[in-house]
Parts: structure tokens; C-alpha cells; sequence
């Protein structure tokens, strides 16, 4: 099935200096104690816990529910995190494990990580996770194809995941590092929301360098763009790399100044993560007891 | 003809084998003898108090787990580097106020002490180890293995053999630490910071950092990543405070005065848990 791809605006190219300089100023900006302990709970409550590994069983996934809905026994007054992010397959046991409850079920699909299958595969992943419950894909470009300049494919195959979708929100992971250029990202993270993603995402996971800042900054740049011209709000979700709360924090500064407030909601900004959820508690319980934590009072998964 | 205006060294902390500076960009003037500034000291933090045991906990595992043999030898290259430096150690000394012949003791007294102890490493479980008798088919063993990451409260004077003689042995022993130096004598600390960095000793297995014992005793005593404090000539007050929140996470606690340093090897013991196995033996 033949689509027409529209003509889009051209992508702007990106000074790779001046976006260094910008963001090594948000680094700096200073968050006095109740707004960090504000910043903290926020951020907690956009992390998509996520667990993506060949090792993963029922049992894991249930677990990790559980830690999604309540993250710290300690401090039953935390907000739950916004979703659970698992493989297709397991999609069913965490819809299971979180009923009444407000977190949603996220599946990757579409060949995760690689994206290297046949495109009939491929939706079909995608439409057997929805028809598992879940209620958001994250799925993968063609890197191979983008890089080849094949742009129209990349462009089609959005297109028609987001069609597979239906009702499930689509979140477009760029895999930044493997596009190797900023203006690659800006020109993917383009195409990615005219062909109807509701959220952009950095990265997988799987490959490094991840969520850089200066790779979130270009995307917000191009959500706020997108925003501009079309009046629609497309969501952001940097994942992989953002290990501790003192940088999700940063995250968040960049999403206030780039975006502004309407942006800081867990509808609007996600940060796919295992490691930060422990960070931000332990952080918190800093906040809250006085004391500096112990990460073996924290839970694995 | 020049004259070379004088530079006073600005002494940093060592923290993950490195050398930065506080993070909370405060500085100290140490004065010597008569009051006169002899050296610039970075005041340390409870953020970097944090660092440091962020960084001890992430070197422990790899050093407990690196032989006796080797551990003892990287101790032994330590004592080497220390005196090679013996007249480094022995200046800083007395610009802090010792006499030049007491220095000099001084520094012959930590590189005897630390060869002593890297000569500890593959014999202690031997020595504190046992074979138990039980009435059961079992070999009942019991081996001393290392605590974990322990804090340090150096003693005020001598700050040298101070210091080594307060970190050797929980080091022989497979532990990381932390320890806050002296605040009479700090220079010569971070000098043996600069040793220990030369020896092959792990990042993060030994942290050092200089300030002051009302900012950094608090806040190491609430930690609950820190698994022992070992503290040297302490005030009943300081004894308080410690044994009140190492109630918190049931650390251990070892309080020694200034001057017991005398290269006991039951100081290697103070921070060694004790795991008993009971491992089946065909009866026959």
C-alpha cells in the first residue's frame, strides 16, 4: 500500500556549540530544598520503570507492579510512576498486576531493539501487544533506512505503526545514538510527529551514548517547533542514561525553560529508566529522614 | 637574578582516586608554628562525605576480593612509596609544628607500621580463623571476612603515623573507608593520599578528606551506607553522638585514644564479620 508522504518543512540545521552552551547552563541553575524535594516526586511520578532483558519472567514483572504502584513502603504518600514498560509477551501479566490501579502498561515492539524485521512483523507485534492490553508502543525507526536517506520509508513505516496502534498512545524511539548527527536527530524527530507520534524517545537502551542532554534539548526544540506550527502537543521521553535524581532534576529544568509548565506532567514528559526510580527514593528518604541511604534498603526491581 | 615568589600548595581532598577539590568551594588556611600560613586545605562536606562513600562502596567488593597475597603487596609497595617520600613527610611534619627530629621518627614509625601490616594481610585469617568441633557429620569452619565501608576519625596528632595507623589495618582487611584527617595535621594525610594513589591500590578503596569533625562527624555517623566507625581520641560528647546513630543501621563501633597505635593486629579484627560454614562430610 502506496502512502504520500507530505511535504514537509525543512528541518533546521543545529550548532552543535551553542546547544553545548545551553545546556551546560541548565547544570547550573540552584534548587533550593522544597522545590527539589516537588522536583523529585514529579520526576518520579513520569518514570516509566522498565524491564527489558531475555532474562525477564512473570514473576519480575509482577514485582516490579507492585514497586510501580507503591515505590517506597516507607513513604506511602509518593505518587505511583506512570507506567511499566515490559516485552509484548509479558504485557498480559503486568495489565494483570496493575488493574485498578492508574499505571498504564507500555510494551516496546515493532523488532525491539533493532528493528530489523519484516514490516508486516512488525505491525503485527505491535497489534498482539495492543490486543494484550497494553496502552502504549514504543517502537523503533528503521535506522538503517534513515541513514540510507530513505526517508519517505521511515516516514510510511510511523505512519502505519501509529495506524496499528488505535487506541494505544505511540511512542517513537530515534535511537539517538546511532544517527550519529544532531541535525539527523532533528530531521527523525520531525518526521516522527508529522507522521502522528504521541511521544518522541531518545534512545532504547541498548545503545550508547543514550539520553545525552544536548540530545533531549534538540528534540524539546523540535517538539516546541512542531507546537508552533501545528498548535498539537507531542509528548517527550529520554531513556537510558539518566541514572541518578540529581540529573532527571536537570531533565526537568530543560523541559520547564524549553517547553514550559504545560509540559511537566507525566502525560507530557517520561523518563524511561530502571536505576533512577532507586536514586530518587533514596534521595528522598534523604530529604525526608535526615539521613544519607543506603541503596541495600532499596528494592532491586 | 629572579626571586621566586612563593606558591602555598592547596592540599585537595582523595576521593575515588582522585584529587578534587570540595564541592562546596571552601578553603582552609592550616598556620604553623608562630601563626604563620604555611599551606591552604580544602574544607570538605557532607556532599562530600557522600562522594567518598558512594565511591568506598563501589571499590570494597573488588578489593576484599583480590588475594591476601596481593593485597599485601600493594600495601607493600605503599610503605616503599612512603619512604622514598621520608623527607617530604618529615618537612610537612615541621611545618605543622613537630620538631625536625621528631618528624623524622615519625615517618620512619608509619613505614614500619604499614610494612607491618601488609605482612598481616595473608596471615590474620589463619590467626582468626577456626576449625570447629560440632557433634554432626560436618567441617565446621569459621573465617573472618572484611565488614565493608568503614569510617575513619583520624586522631589529631601524630598526623602521619596517625593516619596510617588508623587506616592500615581496616584495609589489610579488605575493607574500603573514609577518613576525615586530622585537623592539626592535615597536610601530611593527603600527602599519604598521594602514596596510596601510587601503588596500585584501587580507586575508592581509601578516601581521605580534610575539614572539619562538627561538619563531617554528624552526618557519617547518620549514614546508612557506612558499616563501622573506627574513631580515634574522641570527646565524650563525639562518643555519644556516635554510638546514638550507629544504632541507626547497627554499625560497629570502635573507639580508640589519640596515641594506641601501636600496629595491633587485633585492629584488623575490629572490622572482620565472622561466617561460620557448615559444609557435609561422608561418614566413614
Amino acid at each position: 500500500m502506496a502512502r504520500t508522504t507530505p511535504k514537509l518543512p525543512k528541518s533546521p540545521t543545529i550548532d552543535a556549540v551553542g546547544l553545548a552552551e545551553r545546556v551546560a547552563r541548565f547544570k547550573t541553575r540552584s534548587i533550593k530544598m522544597a522545590s527539589k524535594v516537588s522536583a523529585l516526586r514529579l520526576a518520579l511520578s513520569m518514570i516509566d520503570l522498565t524491564t527489558l532483558e531475555g532474562k525477564d519472567t512473570p514473576g519480575k514483572v509482577r514485582q516490579l507492579c507492585r514497586k510501580a504502584v507503591c515505590p517506597d513502603p516507607a513513604d506511602p504518600s509518593l505518587p505511583h510512576v506512570a507506567a511499566v514498560c515490559v516485552y509484548p509477551t509479558l504485557v498480559r501479566v503486568a495489565k494483570e498486576a496493575l488493574s485498578g490501579t492508574e499505571v498504564r502498561v507500555a510494551s516496546v515492539a515493532t523488532a525491539f531493539p533493532s528493528g530489523q524485521a519484516e514490516p508486516g512483523v512488525r505491525l503485527d507485534e505491535i497489534r498482539y501487544a495492543v490486543a494484550e492490553g497494553a496502552d502504549e508502543i514504543d517502537m523503533v525507526i528503521s535506522r538503517g533506512k534513515f541513514l540510507c536517506g530513505e526517508y519517505a520509508a521511515v516516514f510510511d513505516e510511523i505512519a502505519a505503526c501509529k495506524e496499528a496502534c488505535g487506541e494505544a498512545h505511540l511512542k517513537v524511539i530515534l535511537e539517538t545514538g546511532e544517527l550519529h548527527t544532531y541535525d539527523n536527530v532533528r530531521h527523525a524527530s520531525d518526521l516522527a510527529m508529522e507522521a502522528g507520534a504521541d511521544f518522541i524517545k531518545t534512545s532504547t537502551g541498548k545503545v550508547s551514548p543514550a539520553a545525552t542532554p544536548e540530545v533531549t534539548l534538540v528534540m524539546l526544540q523540535a517538539i516546541q517547533d512542531f507546537h508552533a506550527r501545528t498548535g498539537k502537543m507531542v509528548g517527550m521521553k529520554p531513556a537510558g542514561g539518566i541514572r541518578d535524581a540529581k540529573t532527571a532534576v536537570t531533565f526537568l529544568v530543560m523541559v520547564r525553560e524549553t517547553l514550559g509548565p504545560a509540559w511537566l506532567t507525566p502525560e507530557w514528559f517520561r523518563f524511561g529508566a530502571s536505576t533512577l526510580t532507586n536514586d530518587i527514593l533514596m534521595q528522598l528518604a534523604k530529604q525526608r529522614t535526615g539521613h544519607y541511604q543506603s541503596p541495600l534498603d532499596f528494592t532491586n526491581d | 637574578m629572579s626571586t621566586r615568589i612563593p606558591v602555598l600548595k592547596t592540599y585537595k581532598l582523595y576521593i575515588g582516586g582522585q584529587f578534587p577539590r570540595t564541592e562546596s568551594g571552601r578553603a582552609m588556611a592550616l598556620e604553623g608554628r608562630g601563626g604563620r600560613h604555611v599551606a591552604n586545605l580544602c574544607r570538605a562536606s557532607r556532599k562530600d562525605l557522600r562522594n567518598a562513600v558512594v565511591a568506598a562502596r563501589k571499590a570494597q567488593s573488588g578489593w576484599a576480593s583480590k588475594s591476601a597475597y596481593l593485597r599485601g603487596q600493594i600495601l607493600y609497595r605503599a610503605a616503599e612509596m612512603l619512604e622514598g617520600r621520608a623527607a617530604q613527610f618529615a618537612e610537612e611534619l615541621r611545618l605543622q609544628g613537630d620538631s625536625a627530629a621528631s618528624a623524622r621518627r615519625e615517618a620512619d614509625a608509619a613505614t614500619e607500621l604499614l610494612v607491618h601490616y601488609a605482612g598481616w594481610t595473608d596471615k590474620y585469617a589463619q590467626v582468626f580463623g577456626s576449625v570447629n568441633p560440632v557433634a554432626s557429620p560436618h567441617f565446621n569452619f569459621s573465617v573472618p571476612e572484611p565488614t565493608g565501608v568503614i569510617g575513619v576519625l583520624a586522631p589529631g596528632a601524630p598526623g602521619l603515623l596517625g593516619i596510617v595507623a588508623a587506616v592500615a589495618p581496616l584495609v589489610a582487611g579488605g575493607n574500603a573507608c573514609v577518613a576525615l584527617a586530622s585537623a592539626t595535621h592535615p597536610l601530611s594525610a593527603v600527602t599519604f593520599a598521594e602514596v596510596l594513589n601510587d601503588s596500585d591500590l584501587p580507586g575508592g578503596v581509601v578516601n581521605i578528606l580534610t575539614g572539619l569533625r562538627g561538619e563531617i562527624l554528624p552526618p557519617m555517623a547518620t549514614h546508612k551506607d557506612i558499616d563501622g566507625i573506627a574513631a580515634y581520641g574522641t570527646s565524650a560528647a563525639e562518643q555519644t553522638l556516635i554510638g546514638e546513630n550507629a544504632a541507626l543501621n547497627v554499625k560497629r563501633v570502635a573507639l580508640h585514644p589519640a596515641d594506641a597505635l601501636d600496629g595491633d593486629p587485633y585492629r584488623i579484627l575490629e572490622f572482620q564479620e565472622i561466617k561460620t560454614t557448615w559444609h557435609p562430610v561422608a561418614v566413614g
